[in-house]
C-alpha cells in the first residue's frame, strides 16, 4: 500500500507535546496496520491450524504481549464480556453435539458428552482468541492514531472514522443503558431477581436505547457536517504514527504467515 | 453581509403541515439575535434553516429564500457552510468527534478537515480556546469533561472555523447556574471578539438578557414578537406565549404589584 504524504508536515514545532506524544513500550508504538495485521494473523492461527495447539499459542502470545503492554486487565475484563457467549457454546455442543456417543453422564432425557465438551472448550478458546486479539490491538492504539494512518494510507476516512466514533460510544451507549434502566425502575419495572424477571425486564429498555441512539446519530451527522467533516482534499494530520523498517518487515511476516497457514489448510497439508 | 431569511416556510419530509414560517428573519454580524418560544413553537426548525442545514441534510421542504451574506444556503456545500454558519446543539456529547485524545485536537478536528496549514490549525485552535478562556483545558481528555466544560469545547470546535455567523440551539439546556454562565460569557466574548453575528435559542431568559441585542420569540413556527432586548422581555404578551420573562423583569413586577416605586437606583441595587 503506497504511503500518501500529509497534506501539511506532520510536525511542527508549535504543536504541544501532549499532541504530538509517542506511544511509550514496543508493542504499544507499532504502526496501527502492523498490530492489525498481527491481530488478523493471529485470529487465522488460532481458527485454521488444527487442534489445541492454534488457540493456545495465540491465548499465550496474547497474555505475554498484553502483561508487557500493561493491558492485561483490560484485556480480561473484555474476555469476560465473552462469557455468556461461551457458556451458550458450552451447554449447547456439551448436549447436542451432532454424532457424540460418549456420554459424561445421564441426567433425565439428557446426556453431555465428552466429545461435546471438549468441541465446546476447543471453540470456546478459539472465540476468546479471536475476541482477545482483536481487543489487544485496540487496547494499545489510539482510534485517532488509527484514523492518521489510515488517512495517511489514502484510505476513505469516512469509514474508518464511522467504525472509530462507533468503538468510542460503547461506553456512552452502556451509560445510557444505565439511565434509561434507573429510569424504568423508578417507574416501578423489577429488573432485579431470577433470570427470567431481568430477561423481562430488557425489553422496556431496547425501544428507548434504539430510538435514542438513532435521534442522536441524527444530530452528530449534523454536528460533523458543521464541522466541515465532508469538506473535499486531504486531511491535515497533526501527528502521524511512525511507520519504521520493524513495523514494515512485522507486515510482511505476518501477511506471509496469514498467506501460508491458509495455503496449507486449503490443500489438505494441515488439518 | 447577514444572515436573511425571506418568506421562509419549511416542513419536514413526511409531514404535511409547515413545522416553520412563514417567517422573516435577520442577523447581522456582530449581533446576538435571540429566540425564544414554548416547545415545538419551531426554535430547532429555525435553526436548522438558518444554518442550511434543512433540508440540505436533515431533508423536508423549504420555501423562500435563505441567503448567507447574499449567497442562497442551497447552492453551498456542507463544508462550505460549516465555514460560514457555526452550528451548536444542545447535547455536547453529540458535539465532539469522540475520536481524539485531548481537547486541542479535538478544537483541530474541523480546521483539519479543511486541510489547512498545521501552523495555522494551531494558530485558530489557540484563537478559539482563548476566545471562551479554556486554553488550560487544552492538554485534557475531551471524554473527562464536566457538562459545562464539553460545550465550552464544543463551542471552541465551531469558533475554530471562524464562521461568519454563529447558530446555537439551547447551548445551556443541560447546564448547571455555574456552566450555563460559563458558556454566556463565551459567547458574549465571542460575539464582541470574533465580531459572529449570533442566533441564539435559548430558554434560559436570562442569559438572552445579558448578551442579545433583539429578541424574536416563535409561536407555533411564526414570529409572534420581536424587537430590541429589551423592550421583548418587559412585554407582558411574554408569558402567554410560554415564556418566562427574566428575572429581572419578574422582580421589577412583584416590586411594582407591592405598589413600591421602582427607580434606576432600586434595580441597581438589587443587581
Amino acid at each position: 500500500m503506497e504511503l500518501l504524504p500529509p497534506a501539511t508536515p506532520g510536525s511542527n514545532s508549535d504543536l504541544p507535546d501532549y499532541v504530538t506524544r509517542r506511544p511509550s513500550g514496543f508493542y504499544r508504538s507499532l504502526n496501527p496496520a502492523t498490530k492489525l495485521v498481527i491481530a488478523a494473523l493471529e485470529v487465522v492461527v488460532a481458527f485454521a491450524i488444527p487442534g489445541w495447539p492454534g488457540p493456545l499459542l495465540v491465548l499465550a502470545a496474547l497474555a505475554v504481549v498484553a502483561a508487557a503492554s500493561g493491558t492485561l486487565r483490560s484485556l480480561m475484563v473484555i474476555g469476560l464480556a465473552a462469557l455468556p457467549l461461551v457458556v451458550s457454546i458450552m451447554v449447547v455442543n456439551l448436549f447436542l453435539l451432532p454424532g457424540a456417543s460418549d456420554p459424561i453422564a445421564r441426567i433425565g432425557p439428557l446426556a453431555p458428552t465428552w466429545s461435546g465438551l471438549l468441541f465446546g472448550l476447543l471453540t470456546s478458546a478459539r472465540l476468546l482468541a479471536f475476541s482477545s486479539a482483536i481487543a489487544l490491538a485496540y487496547l494499545t492504539t489510539p482510534v485517532d492514531d488509527l484514523l492518521a494512518d489510515f488517512s495517511r494510507r489514502g484510505l476513505g476516512r469516512r469509514g474508518v472514522f464511522v467504525v472509530g466514533a462507533a468503538v468510542q460510544m460503547v461506553p456512552r451507549t452502556i451509560d445510557r443503558v444505565g439511565e434509561i434502566m434507573d429510569a424504568q425502575r423508578a417507574r416501578g419495572m423489577d429488573t432485579e431477581g431470577r433470570i427470567w424477571r431481568r430477561a423481562r425486564g430488557l425489553v422496556p429498555l431496547a425501544a428507548p436505547v434504539v430510538f435514542g441512539a438513532l435521534s442522536e446519530v441524527e444530530e452528530r451527522t449534523m454536528a460533523l457536517e458543521s464541522r466541515a467533516f465532508t469538506a473535499p482534499g486531504r486531511q491535515t494530520l497533526l501527528r502521524v504514527p511512525p511507520d519504521r523498517e520493524i513495523d514494515r518487515a512485522a507486515r510482511w511476516l505476518a501477511l506471509a504467515g496469514v498467506v501460508a497457514i491458509i495455503a496449507l489448510r486449503l490443500t489438505g497439508r494441515v488439518g | 453581509m447577514a444572515i436573511e431569511l425571506a418568506t421562509v416556510r419549511y416542513r419536514y419530509a413526511g409531514s404535511t403541515s409547515a413545522a416553520l414560517g412563514p417567517i422573516d428573519l435577520r442577523v447581522e454580524p456582530g449581533r446576538v439575535v435571540g429566540v425564544a418560544g414554548a416547545n415545538e413553537s419551531g426554535k430547532t426548525t429555525l435553526c436548522l434553516v438558518a444554518a442550511g442545514v434543512a433540508p440540505a441534510v436533515v431533508g423536508g421542504k423549504l420555501d423562500g429564500s435563505v441567503r448567507i451574506d447574499g449567497v442562497d444556503a442551497a447552492t453551498l456545500r456542507p463544508h462550505e457552510l460549516a465555514q460560514r454558519c457555526g452550528l451548536l446543539f444542545q447535547h455536547a456529547s453529540t458535539q465532539l468527534s469522540h475520536t481524539t485524545a485531548t481537547v486541542f485536537e479535538e478544537v483541530a478536528f474541523g480546521p483539519c478537515n479543511l486541510g489547512l496549514p498545521v501552523a495555522e490549525v494551531v494558530e485558530r485552535v489557540w484563537m478559539a480556546l482563548r476566545a471562551v478562556r479554556i486554553e488550560a483545558l487544552a492538554p485534557r481528555d475531551p471524554a473527562r469533561l464536566s457538562g459545562g466544560q464539553g460545550q465550552l469545547v464544543a463551542l471552541a470546535s465551531v469558533l475554530a472555523l471562524r464562521p461568519r455567523y454563529l447558530i446555537l440551539d439551547e447551548p445551556t439546556s443541560e447546564l448547571d447556574p455555574a456552566g450555563t454562565g460559563l458558556v454566556a460569557d463565551a459567547l458574549a466574548r465571542a460575539a464582541a471578539e470574533t465580531g459572529a453575528g449570533i442566533l441564539l435559542v435559548e430558554h434560559k431568559l436570562d442569559v438572552l438578557a445579558r448578551i442579545a441585542d433583539e429578541i424574536v420569540v416563535l409561536e407555533h413556527g411564526a414570529v409572534a414578537l420581536s424587537g430590541a432586548a429589551t423592550t421583548v422581555l418587559a412585554d407582558p404578551r411574554l408569558e402567554d406565549l410560554g415564556v418566562e420573562p427574566p428575572a429581572a423583569v419578574r422582580l421589577e413586577r412583584s416590586v411594582r404589584g407591592a405598589g413600591i416605586e421602582w427607580s434606576a437606583a432600586l434595580a441597581k441595587a438589587i443587581e
